[in-house]
């Protein structure tokens, strides 16, 4: 708990803010097969008030990474800790940890039988263990932010999966979440759909009215383009492995082909 | 006759495939369906271990969403299958005194109509018919429910949540499912034994509804009870975990479903049979 309680001073004299993730050579498997090798050897630092984004293409391990650092399996190597706690954490005594992280998934992944007023509430009323009437009004709060009152009684089958997919956002966010993993969240959406999710995000990052603290970002995305300016921290993924490209700026710098391919360059031929 | 049946089976081609050694891939299949069946076992077993564990550690954590799930089970596996169940009564009162009325007058055994009613409608028909009405009308649907959830990915949403998928998902089922049971059968029986007397009424056995209620009063014992209760406690909870199990212990895909679910419905069947079976040993061990 050392590291979310004190400032890391360096040995320059500088203050850091402390780490929340801390991954040292961690190889994660895949949720369809737990020892399947998907990414490895990954070293990697997010403090506190990051925004990062992890590029890669389709199938190169994004989501079986993020699910990784989302605690949904356990690391196959390594060691990783969240928050200064060991991680996978799956007992009750340290779950307060975990919570502290929110994660958002590609599709949303809804409960189709509840709806998405229900879909909200359902975390902050497991864990604070409270009725349906005492979440009332904190859900109506967190939909009308999200602008999802006018389907609050609709179920997810009901909506297209933007909507869906805001409603995914507004069930992580109300567990208040220091840190928040999103799986693609603007993969296939319209153009004011795309404009929305990243003002949010910014907004998030920044210190939404709803949470009244800055949230740190980490999101995965197959085009990179659309986080110009608004990102921090780039990596991506690529040949199993987590490659740390640093600002925007040595994001253009880099040679990859891969980075060129997020970046959507057309390739000499 | 005889003579001959030994001879054909005494011949020589029968004794050259008897003495034959058994193909390999006989073996190899016998082998893999009794590792699967171990395996199978093995599964079971300790989901039905966790989820009772769940349970009693559970108790008293997020009551306010789990227990309106157990009640919404209960009325779901019990409530709601109550007209199937007065239909089912009516028509096995009809089934046991309408095949049995006949006989007894003719043997002048009537006097036993109330204990053969006992003996097959409350100690075997009316458990084994309320467990496998409970499996096609709610087991087979939590196994489409819980599958299709786990392959659309809301079992993993509910543990980034931090949500236990056991707590949320599999204890309301298993509660609602053992409640819901044990009810339907207690309807079920006295339905059937009300039944069965109407029946025999109409077909004009000369048995006043005092003696036959006298019958079906000595021929019931504490045990009887007892045994009713634990059996159909007992069939509703390994339904709903055998459900369960194979709706959301492992990973599927979604045209998996269907595969679970016939595999699901089949092991319940053997389940409650077998069980059935041990019960029967039980009553005749006393």
């Amino acid at each position: 708990m050392a590291g979310i309680t004190t400032i890391a001073k360096s040995e320059t004299g500088v203050t850091s803010p402390p780490a929340i993730i801390e991954m040292r050579e961690v190889a994660s498997g895949s949720m369809r097969d737990l020892n399947t090798v998907g990414v490895e050897g990954v070293n990697w630092t997010v403090a506190a008030h990051d925004y990062w984004v992890i590029g890669g293409l389709q199938g190169s391990g994004k989501s079986d990474f993020l699910a990784m650092t989302g605690g949904l399996m356990p690391p196959l190597r390594g060691e990783y800790r969240l928050f200064g706690e060991k991680m996978p954490i799956f007992d009750e005594a340290r779950l307060p940890t975990r919570l502290r992280m929110g994660l958002v998934f590609e599709t949303g992944q809804l409960f189709n039988h509840l709806t998405i007023r229900e879909n909200v509430g359902l975390p902050f009323r497991y864990h604070k263990n409270l009725s349906k009437a005492a979440v009332f009004d904190r859900v109506s709060t967190f939909l009308e932010a999200l602008e999802l009152g006018p389907f609050a009684d609709s179920t997810p089958g009901a909506l297209a999966l933007n909507w869906q997919k805001r409603a995914a956002l507004a069930r992580a966010l109300i567990l208040e979440p220091d840190l928040l993993l999103l799986d693609s969240p603007v993969f296939g959406l319209d153009l004011r759909q795309l404009n929305w999710w990243l003002g949010f995000m910014d907004e998030l990052w920044r210190g939404h009215k709803l949470l009244a603290r800055p949230v740190t970002l980490v999101v995965t995305t197959a085009d990179l383009r659309p986080w110009r300016g608004r990102a921090h921290q780039f990596a991506i993924l690529r040949e199993r492995k987590l490659s740390v490209l640093g600002t925007w700026q040595q994001v253009e710098a880099a040679s990859s082909e891969l980075v060129s391919e997020l970046l959507t360059i057309e390739q000499k031929r | 006759m005889a003579k001959a049946s030994v001879t054909s089976f005494d011949s020589p081609p029968v004794r050259f495939v008897l003495r034959m050694p058994i193909p390999r891939s006989v073996v190899h299949y016998l082998g893999r369906k009794l590792f699967r069946f171990l395996l199978t076992v093995q599964g079971l077993g300790a989901f039905a271990l966790i989820t009772l564990g769940v349970i009693f550690r559970k108790f008293r954590t997020a009551r306010q969403v789990v227990w309106p799930l157990v009640f919404h089970e209960t009325a779901r596996a019990g409530l709601r299958l109550l007209p199937l169940f007065l239909f089912m009564s009516a028509s096995l009162g009809l089934v046991v005194i309408g095949q049995t009325v006949s006989w007894l007058t003719k043997v002048g055994a009537i006097n036993y109509l109330g204990t053969i009613m006992v003996v097959v409608v409350v100690r075997e028909l009316g458990p084994l018919l309320t467990a496998l009405l409970v499996l096609a009308r709610i087991g087979a649907a939590n196994v489409i429910e819980l599958g299709t959830a786990r392959a659309l990915g809301e079992v993993e949403a509910l543990e980034a949540l931090g949500i236990d998928p056991v707590h949320y998902l599999v204890v309301p089922r298993v509660i609602g499912m053992a409640a819901g049971a044990f009810s339907l059968m207690v309807y079920l029986i006295l339905g059937a034994l009300i039944s069965g007397y109407l029946w025999a009424f109409l077909q004009d056995v000369p048995l006043r509804p005092g003696e036959y209620f006298r019958q079906l009063a000595e021929a019931l014992s504490g045990l009887d009870f007892a045994m009713l209760a634990i059996k159909t406690l007992v069939f509703g909870f390994m339904i709903a975990v055998i459900t369960c199990y194979h709706g959301l212990a492992q990973p599927l895909r979604l045209e998996e479903v269907s595969y679970a679910t016939v595999r699901a419905v089949a092991q319940s069947v053997i389940a409650c049979v077998l069980l059935d079976a041990l019960f029967i040993i039980i009553y005749l061990a006393k």
